[in-house]
């Protein structure tokens, strides 16, 4: 048996609390072997960060106690001194973390901070050190890496200073690669990549990786072993296959069960609720499909017509902009009473920018918008505020889209109160009855928005909209930031809704599995256009445009089996929609291949 | 990022010349409001510059005959007009009282509190930066709390009060210093050296506190970035990590607040001037507004709002000179 690199033994980490120590990992163990790949896998809570911060003593000793052992290579790293761990960071262990916009200094080149470790670590000289930064830069594929060594991490995309971090966690070809959430913020196309590199530069090295994640497909690509973490408990530890085929713990099974899947609606005609999950005993119970009409013979509620709206960047002398972000290009789109159309792509797409144009929260260049008989970009005032009462937002951060210092009853019952629906006693009636509609307890109408989980919170932002009774909903990234098991059960949410008040909603999402789940129909957007529209079922199921074919084929299988294949694409970083001042957008022609699925021609 | 300038090439950035024109632009309207506001405010003050200007005299027609000759008879805006066209051309008129050119006065004394200022804000760094530094990276400790008792005390013990003590102690009861008067650098750099010690330390003080306390909010802010983790997982040292990676960063806003209060100073130095007995802005100004002396009044105010947009300039420019960020973004 070969010797592992890392052994983890009956570690436990305590944080200090108000009342005195509160245990977040316990007693957990696990081994890792050179060149092996292990991840850790668990949702918000359940401490897989905390055990990888508490490997590399990262953790501040007055507040967090660590005990157990950490062997790495024999050496038992919770006993030695601070001074002996800092040979060990960087150099023995690396570590890359989940927020590649913030992890990277913004007062140093990228080739002074990479070059920084080999400093630290090695005895090279000054033109040693920059020669091997340049060829770190081209191992981690980043394009013209002899220029951008010099710049600066704002100048770099997401994914591309997350490559950074990889060139300055293997600079000094560590023994082990701690890698937390090293893909969570990235784009999925981009996310391919990285993890693509990751095993790349495995093989190359034969390094041990502990992989941090709360994504399933992302285990199943990546990881030979797998550990799983329930609320600071190690529930389930074996090889990937093993688990995802016959987990034994019911948390395991359950986690594997929640996990929206691409391609799972194949067959499917209507927009499916996810199954219903007890986390506790792993039980799964289908839900029946959603399976109110959609009359698209009938008026849409949202008439979306040559939609578009840029931003100025920068200025000259005389204050005129030296460009335009064209975020909103000539957009056209129905959306149906009772339907739900999601708008897909990647960060700076354009898709948030047009569900904001559409309620006027962001003044669009031109187009016209018909919704629910406004004519939205020529109302003002008073009308502009009727039409708010026909069509709603709910917003991606459930934490910061409530105000702290109202209550939770105080909050749902203000659009009733100012668009005078009801007063008093009625509208508190009223807002208890929209939380027990959104499966809260009207008892928690007096609470603070801080006494509820993420979860919880997205549910009050679903009762505060539901009580102007809008017709249309744009939901904006509105279950991307939860957990996969509260994720599905606010999907349920909102397509309990919809057929129940035949609500329409513009789903805004970058989760391609979640999108499959929930709409009638699907709209790919790149660079500000719409790439690709139709039916859910034609669009995933039959992708013409490449675009759209390359974004589903970067989606993460939940699937062991498929472990290995490489999607062989090239490091690219996005292109980015700002255009010249004077820049003429170019006419596009559309093909359209029945059943209104409409695909862009691509020049 | 397309077209994002090397960060190598910011010298001589044409981008960068445009910002600053772009800053004076905007400043140019501040200072007419102020000249406006200087010379209409004084108008209202109390007393007449004719009365104090004659002294005991006061035979009526030698007071006309002065109001005529200073054009104290023209209507409000044709004064101003006058005065605004003298100061375009580098005219700021005649001290009512001594009959020297206002500009002439300004450069002898604004030299003197220049130097006072420097003096001040050297002090001040040396004490405030470190000790901010120290009390964020000590947070909750003895060291802290005895960092925001010093900083809070520098606060709120007057400037005239700290100015009297230390000269009662270092002046008369030991004899170390001389407790007033002024020599210029060039003249005497140790005697010169010796007066400025004591009112600059005064000064200092009081903006050392505040400058503690920005540095330690900004060093604490910057020691919870993403980045400061990065930087530990490196295996850099805790003196290496707090000193390159934090204070780097935390140094930007400290640098625009110290160009700030640079414009601070020209007020704190009104009274420790009056203390130290130095001949220099502060306590022309005092003077000529105790005598009436309104052209000297309305010159060294224009002086001090120049200097404050000036510095507000000086801030903005650093800042983007400093901030690699706001160097592209330009």
């Amino acid at each position: 048996m070969t010797p592992s690199v890392l052994s983890v033994e009956n570690l436990t980490t305590a944080f200090q609390t108000g009342d005195g120590w509160g245990e977040v990992v316990r007693n957990v163990s696990f081994t890792v072997k050179p060149g092996e790949t292990v991840a850790i896998v668990g949702e918000s809570g359940s401490g897989k960060s905390v055990t990888s911060l508490s490997i590399m003593r990262l953790l501040d000793p007055k507040r967090a106690r660590v005990s157990g052992r950490v062997m790495l290579e024999g050496t038992d790293l919770l006993s030695l001194p601070e001074s002996a761990m800092q040979q060990i960071r960087g150099n023995r262990v690396a570590m890359i973390f989940q927020e590649p916009m913030t992890s990277l200094n913004p007062a140093f080149t990228v080739g002074r901070q990479i070059g920084e470790v080999l400093a630290r670590h090695t005895d090279l000289g000054k033109s040693q050190i920059r020669a091997e930064v340049l060829r770190l830069m081209e191992r981690v594929r980043i394009p013209n890496a002899a220029r951008r060594i010099d710049e600066y991490p704002h100048q770099f995309s997401g994914g591309m200073r997350q490559r950074v971090m990889i060139a300055m966690a293997l600079a000094s070809r560590p023994r082990l690669l701690i890698a937390d959430e090293p893909t969570t913020a990235l784009d999925v196309t981009i996310q391919g990549q990285i993890l693509d590199l990751i095993k790349e530069l495995q093989q190359e090295t034969g390094m041990a990786v502990l992989f941090i994640t709360h994504d399933m497909g992302v285990v199943a690509e990546i990881a030979d072993r797998t550990v799983v973490m329930y609320r600071g408990d190690c529930v389930e530890t074996g090889s990937t296959e093993r688990i995802f085929a016959q987990a034994e713990h019911p948390y395991t099974r359950a986690l594997l069960a929640a996990v929206p899947r691409l391609g799972s609606m194949v067959g499917q005609d209507h927009p499916l609720r996810f199954p219903r999950v007890e986390m506790d005993s792993g039980r799964v119970n289908a839900l029946p499909p959603v399976l109110n009409p959609v009359d698209r013979q009938g008026t849409p509620v949202l008439s979306v017509r040559n939609l578009t709206t840029r931003f100025a960047v920068g200025s000259d002398l005389l204050g005129r902009p030296h460009g335009h972000v064209h975020a909103v290009e000539n957009l056209s789109f129905d959306l149906w009473p009772g339907e739900t159309l999601s708008l897909v792509g990647e960060s700076g797409c354009g898709k948030s920018t047009t569900g904001r144009s559409i309620l006027r929260l962001i003044e669009p260049q031109s187009g016209a918008i018909q919704l629910d008989g406004f004519d939205v970009r020529d109302l003002g005032g008073s009308d502009l505020r009727r039409m708010r009462r026909s069509a709603q937002m709910i917003f991606q951060d459930p934490f910061s889209s409530l105000n702290p210092r109202m209550t939770v009853g105080q909050t749902v019952a203000e659009p009733i109160l100012k668009h005078g629906i009801a007063k008093g006693h009625q509208a508190r009636a009223m807002a208890a009855d929209l939380l027990a509609q959104v499966g809260l307890s009207p008892a928690m109408m007096d609470r603070y928005p801080h006494e509820f989980s993420g979860g919880q919170r997205q549910r009050v932002a679903i009762a505060r909209v539901l009580g102007l009774g809008p017709k249309l909903i744009v939901a904006d990234e509105s279950v991307s930031a939860l957990d996969v098991s509260v994720k599905a059960q606010v999907c349920n949410l909102l397509m309990d809704l919809q057929e129940r008040l035949g609500i329409a909603y513009l789903f805004i999402s970058h989760d391609m599995a979640v999108v499959e789940r929930v709409s009638h129909r699907v709209a790919v957007m790149y660079l500000g256009e719409i790439v690709e529209i139709g039916p859910r079922e034609a669009v995933f199921g039959n992708p013409q445009h490449p675009y759209t074919q390359k974004l589903i084929a970067a989606v993460p299988i939940p699937d062991p089996s498929r472990r290995g294949l490489r999607r062989a694409m090239a490091a690219e970083e996005l292109k980015n929609p700002i255009r010249p001042r004077g820049y003429v957008a170019p006419r596009r022609d559309w093909q359209d291949l029945g059943r209104g699925h409409l695909v862009m021609n691509t020049a | 990022m397309p077209g994002a300038a090397h960060p190598r090439d910011n010298q001589g950035n044409p981008s960068m010349l445009i910002h600053i024109a772009k800053r004076i632009l905007v400043a140019l309207p501040t200072l007419l409001i102020v000249s406006v506001l200087v010379f209409s405010l004084q108008k209202l003050l109390p007393g007449d510059p004719v009365l104090a200007l004659a002294g005991e005299e006061r035979d009526p027609a030698t007071l006309a005959a002065l109001r005529e000759k200073y054009h104290l008879n023209d209507p409000f805006l044709m004064q101003y007009l006058r005065w605004l066209g003298g100061v375009l051309t580098g005219d700021f008129g005649v001290s009512l009282r001594t009959g020297q050119p206002v500009l002439e006065l300004i450069g002898q004394k604004l030299p003197v509190t220049i130097q006072l200022a420097f003096m001040s804000m050297f002090f001040a760094l040396l004490i405030g930066i470190p000790t901010g530094i120290l009390a964020a990276v000590k947070k909750g400790t003895v060291l802290d709390w005895l960092a925001n008792v010093i900083a809070l005390s520098g606060l709120s013990i007057p400037n005239f009060w700290l100015g009297i003590m230390l000269i009662l102690l270092v002046s008369v009861q030991l004899g170390w210093l001389p407790a007033s008067g002024y020599e210029s650098p060039f003249v005497d750099p140790l005697r010169s050296f010796q007066t400025m010690l004591m009112p600059s330390f005064v000064l200092g003080t009081g903006l050392a506190a505040t400058l503690m306390r920005h540095t330690r909010s900004a060093m604490l802010g910057v020691l919870s970035a993403d980045y400061i983790r990065t930087a530990r997982a490196k295996g850099l040292g805790s003196r290496e990590v707090i000193m390159t990676h934090a204070f780097r960063n935390a140094l930007l806003p400290v640098i625009t607040l110290t160009a700030l209060l640079f414009g601070e100073l020209l007020a704190g130095a009104v009274l420790t001037e009056q203390i130290f007995t130095i001949p220099g802005f502060g306590k022309l100004i005092v003077d000529a507004v105790f005598n009436r002396d309104y052209a000297v009044v309305q010159g060294v105010v224009l002086c001090t709002a120049m200097g404050f947009l000036l510095m507000n300039l000086v801030a903005d420019v650093l800042y983007v000179l400093l901030n690699p960020r706001m160097r592209t973004a330009l």
